[in-house]
């Protein structure tokens, strides 16, 4: 294990400070995640619309998330905002606003293709049974597409989770950039120690999706 | 389908409240926060603001041993951080350290978001038109350097199809796109990721700051320093937003008082030393902000 440097791990409050990181990483995504959630049901939902305006706003929201890097968002949010608006965004805050603005637009694009692949007979027969609009959505509709929805979603939030090492660049210590810096302070005791820390960050990710994509499996059984 | 019309404006516009629900509260935020740093349209905070706040936001590398790092109870460290901590003392304010990266320090200043940087900031032309440097306190010019087995003395040496490393935003990346257009560039956004890149021989060369490449010629067998000294001699300094005057005088004073008592060189035998040995102290320092022709 010496030569993998592990040992690193275990000076200080090193590891600590890695298990610190990735709570922060974590923190981030699981917010962004439930806005993304929440709100990507409602633009889902309102991309079905026939409404043209509304179609070319979102289309264009779509796109915009789609070409602009997400480093590029951080940067436009966390300084650009300061510099035109004057505002002094926290840049945990900037973060969270940037991963839901991706995630609600991703989200919503999922939710729309799972409702448009319900078809057409669902709303059918449950208008004939005489159910109201928002009953055709919420006892029909909707169970069948979040049921749809999940293998979709988890890889999207799988993705957020591991997009979130791109915050060190505003400034916010994730569990990413601690590694880098304990790899970095103990560049002379222990060179290798980059393998040793990066291989405990993989661990690390997957300890907290992989009980997530579990969980996708067991709803799906569950519900289908 | 008309009322399917009406529930998507119903949603469309519980969308909106909410949307509008987080525009009014980072709204509230915002102008919180420009009342406590005053109501100037400047960016930046000056001397008596800091001081009055008691809390100065200095930027620094949290990843670059031995410059600015973080030790492993999680305490920054190294050259910059020492005179950091001693800035802090003089003015007698608490330090916030924010970790930067190469790319985003002029990015930082420029919105006010730290007070100074002092991340082992190379002074140049285009850089000191986008922020204000003060005297310097490091000698720097740039190195590349290369596997043992395949040592590249010269510019010319490296091929059409070989890729050099960088760190975007560094001296080297400038420096090489303007007078070497012809050489392909690996760029990388951290320094721990160049690092692993070269080691991982992802280049045939790394081309940084000569303070690093020596440094990482004398920890790691098998490399080499085949140019140790590329363009001008450049030095390094703190820098501050554009116009921050008063910030700027009292950093200049200081570095000017601190000249008396070879405070640079106390630094270096305490940060660098392990790392350059003792041959590059008088290379490496400038003390008291003034540059000895050599």
């Amino acid at each position: 294990m010496q030569s993998l440097g592990i040992d690193v791990l275990f000076k200080g409050t090193n590891f600590v400070r890695l298990l610190g990181g990735l709570w922060v990483a974590v923190r981030i995504s699981l917010i962004s995640v439930a806005i993304s959630i929440v709100l990507g049901l409602v633009v889902g939902v309102l991309m079905t619309s026939k409404n043209r305006v509304l179609k070319v706003i979102f289309r264009i929201y779509l796109e915009i998330v789609r070409i602009m890097p997400q480093m590029v968002l951080l940067f436009i949010v966390y300084f650009g905002t300061t510099r035109v608006f004057g505002w002094n965004l926290e840049a945990e805050v900037s973060a969270i606003f940037v991963f839901s603005f991706w995630g609600t637009a991703e989200m919503g694009d999922l939710v729309r293709g799972a409702l448009i692949s319900i078809p057409k007979i669902q709303y059918e027969s449950a208008m004939a049974l005489g159910m109201s609009n928002t009953q055709v959505y919420t006892q029909v509709i909707l169970p069948q597409t979040i049921r749809r929805l999940i293998p979709l979603s988890i890889n999207l939030i799988t993705r957020m989770i591991k997009t979130t090492s791109l915050v060190m660049m505003i400034g916010i210590v994730e569990v990413l950039k601690v590694a880098q810096q304990i790899i970095e302070a103990n560049r002379k005791a222990s060179p290798n120690a980059a393998f040793g820390l990066f291989a405990v960050v993989f661990i690390l990710y997957f300890l907290i999706c992989w009980p997530i994509s579990r969980l996708a499996v067991y709803l799906e059984k569950r519900w289908s | 389908m008309k009322k399917k019309t009406i529930t998507a404006a119903v949603l469309g516009l519980s969308l909106a409240f909410s949307l509008a629900a987080c525009g009014s509260s980072s709204d509230s935020s915002s102008a919180a926060a420009s009342e406590s740093t005053g109501s100037e349209d400047t960016v930046y905070r000056t001397l008596e603001e800091i001081q009055e706040s008691g809390t100065i936001n200095i930027g620094v590398f949290s990843d670059k041993s031995p410059f600015g790092y973080v030790d492993e109870n999680g305490e920054y460290a190294g050259y910059d951080v020492y005179f950091a901590n001693r800035i802090g003392e003089d003015l007698g304010v608490e330090i916030n350290y924010v970790s930067t990266e190469a790319a985003n320090r002029i990015e930082y200043l420029q919105t006010g978001k730290v007070d100074i940087i002092l991340a082992n900031f190379t002074v140049t032309e285009e850089r000191a038109q986008e922020v204000d440097f003060a005297l310097p306190y490091m000698n720097v010019a740039l190195g590349v350097i290369s596997p043992d087995d395949a040592v590249i003395t010269s510019l010319d040496e490296i091929g059409e199809d070989d890729e050099v490393i960088v760190i975007s935003g560094t001296t080297a990346e400038t420096y090489l796109t303007k007078n070497n257009p012809e050489i392909k560039l690996q760029k990388y956004d951290a320094y721990a990721q160049a690092k692993t890149a070269f080691e991982n021989g992802n280049g045939v060369a790394w081309a940084n700051d000569n303070t690093e490449v020596i440094a990482f010629a004398n920890e790691n067998e098998g490399y080499t320093v085949g140019i140790p000294s590329l363009g001008s001699a450049d030095t390094i300094a703190p820098a501050v937003t554009q116009g921050n005057e008063t910030l700027l005088n009292w950093l200049n004073d200081e570095i000017t008082a601190l000249g008396e008592e070879n405070f640079f060189h106390t630094d270096y035998e305490e940060t660098l030393l392990d790392t350059y040995g003792a041959d590059y102290e008088d290379t490496l320092v400038v003390e008291g902000g003034v540059v000895s022709a050599e």
